[in-house]
């Protein structure tokens, strides 16, 4: 194998979290950093001709290609585990910029109560009430020490949206159950589209707190910190899983590529495919001397490096400290061993689609335009008689539909799935249907985990990552208690027909969810429990820093974004700032 | 292959083209170019995956799954059988991005996906054996034959896909003269509804549908289907 020249920082993946960390790193020193992209090289201005709904939304060209390597999932650790063939719960991006590419651009802080949630569980409602089965944690920062990282990740991407509470002081018509915030957003609120507008009415009047969605979707001009301008949203509807015609919508590759390109000190290397992260461990300290990877000419080459940072999503992070043997492997039966641990899925379900009398011209509008309600977030609403902890929020996103995906959705009335009667129908309905969506919080338990799978392989004959992972009855009881709330919502926007979802059986692999996976690396107060500090660096090998949802113990509910770059950020000070003069574990 | 799509290339499906003001084809090069009508009332569309016969068959079967009635054109007019050749002949219909390494666990429940090892095509070719003459058939015995077979594979791999041909681009090959588009009211890749989005609250608002080609260079348009 050859090996390459050693550089100072070594970044796998070249998505969000991997940008930021290079950006920050290369502006603020002058160390040499390589970053490692398995896709393809991406450029900001190359998405003029793509509004191709088949190709983008149902082909999915911009995601990874699953011929080369999935994850398999089963339900518990009894079952054998079946590979994802073709894409279905969740959709992960390839190629320079990654998933931010393709994103909606939905982007609301946490809960402050996110952070703390066994302790300010247990606080209020005691011990019991936590599932039997529950590896609920704490995270090892607080709301109050993330506050001014979210304000630059706001910042950087020109977030539009109306704050509900600056300082600790109210305001209406933002979400007044947010955490405080210092300053309010850099941008004005997106426009609201009429199915957005019909909701934003019904829950007034119903008496609760609508608020427009934060996008990362700029509803004006808006130029950043970074000295970065980037154009209004046009509302064309073509948002997920697509990247940007206009660059409106933030994408590492208009926000974060071209201050990288002007940096002599980085390097992106596309079709670099990491296979392991190689460790010394026969002195008395682990040290990370670097990665092998196969380059694009399918050549493995070792790349040495003095810090190594992983970003390449929930899967990869996980996958590769696994293949690496960094770490002590998650054990479901003792519960011993912290790699693995910890898998949550956000939950997504359209918890009520109403059929409308009136057309809602629903091809308009940008992945984060909507209004949302958080009445029923978190510990929002009290839980005392309830019968599940935690709950999220119901949306209604105005993201421009598109026909292919939503043609054929008829009211329950009609029976027919095909011929002219179905047909009728579905021209009648298609503009006139709407769907509420419940985002809801997956907690941790026990017997969701990663590992690596002993019978599928990757393309290089490495094993695929494992999932285990099913809801429990408080997620079953969740989407129960906010299926009601969203059906009395459509009825109250004039629904004159409406499907409510049917419930949470078992995982359903197969059913788009949303492209938020946690766990796997988790951060943590001591290294028992955890892969990583709070500075998401590696506790046994201070060298290596693990970036990005793969840290967050449990899902909260809300979309992760924000709050993966807010944390990247407060990573790269520590580095800079203390990690660079003395390079060991800071804490 | 070469060899495969030399051969394939000598079997047409005719469409009748009384409302079609023409379509892209494919020269042997690839270079698109704009067919009309050869004859008076119908063009010869040549076939990159399915015989003649299949893809009148299919042609058929789309037909009455999305049907020409009085709410306005369906599946025939709009050329889904073109466009499901394509999709088939192209990286989809051989599973060029599918996980494909076995074993292969062909009757695991709904929530793990498809988890059969047959490809699009082959999932085509062995459900069109049994709709023998089918174009032939009238119309209500059709439907009966669809309903024999509604819980197939096959079947909603149909329904799915005439759906998609109703409504892709039409650079896709189907939604000939954006019909399907007309059909809803959708207005294809429109750059900015800017000006629009938050207004017409209760009334439809249904400007001209264009298309990729009315919005990009022909050249730089790259549909998935004729990637290797």
């Amino acid at each position: 194998m050859k090996t390459l020249p050693a550089v100072d920082v070594v970044i796998v993946g070249g998505g969000w979290t991997g940008l930021l960390m290079a950006k920050e790193l290369g502006s603020r020193s002058r160390l040499s950093i390589a970053v490692l992209e398995r896709g393809k090289p991406r450029e900001a201005g190359e998405y003029a001709g793509t509004m191709d709904e088949l190709d983008y939304a149902v082909r999915l060209r911009m995601m990874q290609d699953l011929s080369q390597e999935t994850v398999t999932v089963r339900h518990d650790s009894t079952q054998r585990a079946l590979p994802i063939r073709q894409y279905g719960s969740f959709l992960p991006g390839t190629g320079v910029g990654g998933a931010g590419e393709h994103w909606n651009g939905i982007t609301p802080r946490l809960l402050p109560d996110s952070f703390e949630l066994l302790s300010r569980t247990v606080e209020k409602y005691g011990a019991r009430r936590l599932p039997a089965d529950h590896s609920i944690q704490n995270w090892a920062v607080t709301y109050d020490e993330m506050e001014p990282y979210y304000v630059r990740a706001e910042r950087m991407l020109g977030i539009s949206g109306k704050a509900g509470n600056i300082n600790g002081k109210k305001i209406d018509g933002g979400n007044i159950f947010e955490g405080w915030r210092s300053a309010d957003y850099p941008t004005p609120p997106t426009k609201i589209p009429y199915f957005s507008a019909l909701f934003s009415d019904a829950a007034k009047a119903l008496g609760y707190h609508p608020y427009p969605s934060p996008a990362a979707n700029l509803s004006e001009p808006y130029t950043n910190p970074d000295g970065i301008s980037r154009s209004a949203c046009f509302y064309c509807g073509f948002c997920e899983r697509f990247g940007c015609m206009v660059g409106a919508k933030a994408q590492p590759t208009n926000t974060l590529l071209p201050l990288i390109q002007e940096r002599k000190n980085i390097s992106i290397r596309s079709g670099a495919s990491v296979r392991r992260v190689v460790c010394d461990t026969a002195g008395k300290k682990n040290i990370a001397r670097g990665v092998t990877y196969f380059d694009e000419k399918g050549e493995e080459v070792f790349q040495p490096a003095e810090l190594i940072v992983m970003a390449s999503w929930s899967l990869n992070n996980t996958r590769l400290l696994l293949l690496s043997a960094i770490g002590e492997p998650y054990d479901v039966e003792s519960g011993k061993g912290t790699v693995g641990r910890n898998l949550t899925h956000q939950i997504s379900v359209g918890a009520a689609t109403a059929f409308f009398e009136k057309p809602l011209n629903r091809f308009m509008g940008s992945g984060a335009a909507g209004v949302s309600i958080s009445d029923f977030d978190g510990d929002v609403f009290d839980h005392s008689k309830l019968a599940f902890l935690g709950g999220g929020h119901l949306v209604a996103m105005s993201p421009g539909y598109r026909p292919i995906a939503n043609f054929g959705a008829v009211p329950p009335s009609v029976k027919a799935a095909w011929g002219s009667a179905w047909k009728k129908a579905a021209l009648e309905s298609y503009d006139r249907t709407g769907i509420i969506l419940f985002g809801g919080e997956h907690l941790a338990y026990k017997n969701n985990y990663m590992d690596l799978d002993p019978t599928y392989k990757d393309r290089f004959g490495d094993p695929l990552l494992r999932f285990t992972i099913n809801w429990g009855d408080n997620e079953r009881k969740m989407v129960e208690f906010m299926t009601l709330k969203a059906v009395e919502l459509a009825r109250a926007m004039g629904g004159k027909e409406v499907i409510s979802f049917p419930g949470l059986k078992n995982y359903d692999a197969n059913r788009y969810q949303s492209t938020h996976i946690q766990g796997g690396t988790i951060m943590g107060t001591s290294p028992d429990h955890s892969v990583v500090n709070s500075y998401l660096q590696h506790w046994q090998v201070p060298n290596l820093f693990v970036l990005g949802a793969s840290t967050i113990p449990q899902n909260p509910s809300a979309h992760p974004t924000l709050t993966i770059l807010a944390l990247t950020y407060r990573t790269a000070d520590a580095i800079v700032s203390r990690y660079l003069k003395s390079p060991s574990l800071l804490v | 292959m070469v060899c495969c799509c030399a051969m394939r290339r000598r079997e047409f499906l005719t469409l009748s083209a009384t409302s079609i003001g023409g379509m892209l084809v494919y020269s042997l090069d690839r270079k698109p170019f704009r067919l009309f009508a050869q004859t008076e009332h119908s063009l010869r569309i040549p076939l990159r995956f399915f015989t003649q016969s299949e893809a009148l068959t299919v042609a058929a079967a789309a037909s009455r799954i999305f049907p020409d009635d009085e709410t306005g054109p369906g599946a025939q007019e709009a050329g889904v059988a073109v466009y499901i050749d394509r999709q088939l002949a192209g990286p989809w219909g051989r599973d060029r991005h599918r996980y494909t390494q076995g074993p292969f666990e062909e009757h695991a429940p709904a929530e793990f996906g498809y988890q059969g090892k047959a490809t699009p095509r082959q999932i085509y070719r062995d459900g069109l054996k049994d709709l023998k003459d089918f174009d032939q058939l009238p119309s209500v015995e059709q439907d009966n034959k669809l309903r024999q077979i509604e819980t197939t594979l096959f079947f909603s791999l149909l329904r799915r896909n005439t759906i998609e041909g109703m409504f892709s681009d039409p650079v896709h090959g189907g939604n000939i003269d954006m019909v399907g588009w007309q059909l809803i009211g959708y207005p294809g890749p429109r750059m900015s509804n800017y000006a629009d989005v938050d207004k017409h609250f209760g009334e439809a608002f249904r400007p001209k549908p264009v298309s990729l080609r009315d919005t990009s260079e022909d050249n730089s348009l790259r549909p998935s289907e004729d990637e290797e």
